[in-house]
């Protein structure tokens, strides 16, 4: 496959993991940040924002490492741990780095990247990659494109919920019980996409 | 299959260590921030290591700020004006500052990293702050779940405090508890005294301080406290004064009754004090005595339900019941209350009711 027809690949893939094959919406995956952080738009955009930058940083990552590392010594049944290790490590690599280098970034994302490790989102999107056998370059839109999407998906809402809180929610599904059958309807609403790109 | 394991458990180890390493190399070149110049109200200059947080940068120059959470930033007690130096304000302070503090820039010290060099203002009395050694010198049983303890200074070996100031008494680990932690207990002895600090405790079941003072400290044991805190204290003025605690609430106002008679203070006082039953009244003996050397101190114990056997011809019903009936224009008087935050609104509400102006009412609310 020549370069130009691998981004081409990657473009459709990163629009589809957007709106076809949304990671959240479609998967269920990264659901526990998804309902503990939707409360305020500006907390949902943060965490949206490091998803997305982690996502992306870290699929190409855990790229490298399963194929140049994993795959020659027949390791492949080791990514479940390796990617975890590769996720932690880079999420605190990059906490530390950015306290030092740009404190107001860090003030926006600083509370939300720790957050992040135990984001099972993370770690489904290195394992999709792994299955459906991307290249990097794939990888890297794949990456960037499940982020956006958990990153739409998240501040979409926030904004329902801050549209909820002046109506009268029956006490026993206020909060989280609320929040998941909104989901499932997001979940419905985002089917419609379904075949406007058969992108794989 | 062994070399496979061999292999698959020298790759990950490899793989880990050299992550590990890494994340130590960064963390050597990302987190050192060298040292910082803390600039302490235009005056005072101490250096400190940079990359903790402002309030274990101060306690390691044996600055303490009040913080009765530890630094996790959920108590909100550690406020410090930051005037220079602290970057913006973080998600995790904004609940518990004022708009007027965030104007007159003020944050929670455990939340603000040491970066670089800070200006900040302290006041003054927070130096008079230290951690005291002590021993604990006796405990005695009030009612079954309150007791006084008793505690000797040793090193340093006297304390000066305003009666109606607390103390963080350290409850070390023990089995219940994994770390230390510090908790906030009023101090009910007499000021003169400058050796004693005495504590009157309610045992809070499940709590951690209060079961370790009860059923694991000893007499002639170590502890350690940091004080004096909180501004709950008299007023200078001659003003008539109601007082209304329930229960442990009564430690503070045992101290300021030393301080006044000390003093030979005449002001007009009635302490309305509120127990469950007969037998959960206490220091009786001690308040007679107050009222016999001040001329214008009155004890008013009151019982909400009395056993129907028992003489009681004191007041009944809710503490605040009997201070609604006793009083009928307030206008002019103060109040001091002391208790559980419900015996504090309440409170409150009634005073108001009767006349007295909100900023007359001072109170030392239980967290």
């Amino acid at each position: 496959m020549n370069l130009t027809s691998e981004f081409y690949h990657a473009l459709i893939v990163c629009i589809s993991a957007i709106f076809t094959q949304n990671i959240l919406l479609t998967y269920f995956l990264g659901l526990c940040p998804f309902i503990g952080s939707s409360r305020e738009i500006k907390s949902a955009i943060g965490l949206g924002a490091a998803v997305i930058f982690v996502m992306t940083c870290t699929c190409a990552l855990n790229w490298l490492v399963y194929h140049y590392v994993l795959v020659p010594f027949h390791l492949e049944f080791f990514r479940f741990i390796m990617f975890i290790i590769v996720i932690a490590a880079f999420v605190q690599f990059v906490e530390m780095a950015i306290d030092r280098l740009s404190p107001s970034l860090y003030q926006r994302l600083g509370v939300f990247l720790p957050l992040i490790t135990v984001n099972c989102a993370i770690l489904g999107a290195a394992l999709f990659m792994v299955i459906r056998d991307y290249g990097f370059i794939v990888t890297v839109g794949y990456g960037l494109g499940s982020g956006t999407g958990w990153f739409m998906a998240i501040v979409l809402m926030a904004n329902i919920r801050s549209r909820l809180h002046n109506d009268a929610i029956p006490k026993g599904l206020q909060g989280a019980g609320i929040t998941l059958i909104i989901v499932g309807i997001m979940a419905l609403a985002f089917i419609g996409f379904t075949g406007v790109l058969a992108g794989r | 299959m062994i070399v496979t394991l061999l292999i698959s458990v020298l790759i990950i180890s490899a793989i880990a260590a050299a992550l590990a390493l890494l994340l130590v190399i960064a963390e050597y070149f990302f987190a050192n921030y060298g040292q910082c110049t803390l600039t302490i109200n235009k005056e005072k200059n101490v250096t400190v290591e940079g990359g903790s947080s402002l309030l274990s940068a101060l306690a390691s120059q044996k600055i303490f700020i009040p913080s009765a959470c530890g630094g996790k930033g959920t108590c909100g007690l550690c406020k410090v004006k930051v005037l220079d130096g602290a970057g913006p304000l973080l998600p995790t302070e904004e609940p518990y500052l004022s708009q007027e503090e965030i104007k007159t820039s003020f944050r929670l010290s455990c939340q603000v990293k040491v970066r670089k060099d800070l200006k900040i203002e302290i006041p003054e009395e927070l130096f008079n702050i230290k951690q005291y050694n002590c021993k604990c010198e006796e405990i005695r049983d009030l009612i079954h779940d309150i007791k006084l303890f008793r505690f000797r200074l040793v090193e340093p070996s006297d304390i000066k405090y305003i009666p109606g100031q607390f103390m963080q008494l350290l409850a070390p680990a023990y089995e219940k508890s994994k770390e230390d932690v510090y908790r906030a207990y009023s101090i009910a002895s007499d000021p003169a005294d400058k050796s004693i600090i005495d504590f009157i405790i309610r045992l809070v079941p499940g709590g951690i301080c209060t079961t370790y003072c009860f059923n694991y400290l000893k007499v002639g044991d170590e502890a350690k406290m940091n004080g004096p805190y909180g501004q709950f204290r008299l007023t200078d003025t001659d003003a008539e004064m109601i007082w209304i605690a329930g229960g442990s609430g009564i430690a503070p106002f045992v101290s300021m009754l030393y301080h006044m008679k000390n003093t030979g203070s005449r002001r007009k006082t009635t302490f309305y004090f509120g127990a469950n039953k007969t037998k959960e009244l206490f220091l009786l003996d001690e308040m007679k005595q107050f009222e016999q050397e001040l001329p214008n101190f009155k004890f008013v114990p009151v019982v909400y339900k009395p056993d129907e056997n028992e003489k009681w011809n004191g007041e009944t019903g809710l503490v605040t019941e009997a201070a609604a009936r006793n009083n009928k224009n307030l206008a002019d008087t103060e109040g001091c209350l002391c208790g559980s935050p419900g015996l504090i609104n309440a409170s409150i509400k009634v005073l108001k009711e009767l006349g007295m102006k909100e900023e007359k009412i001072f109170y030392d609310k239980f967290a």
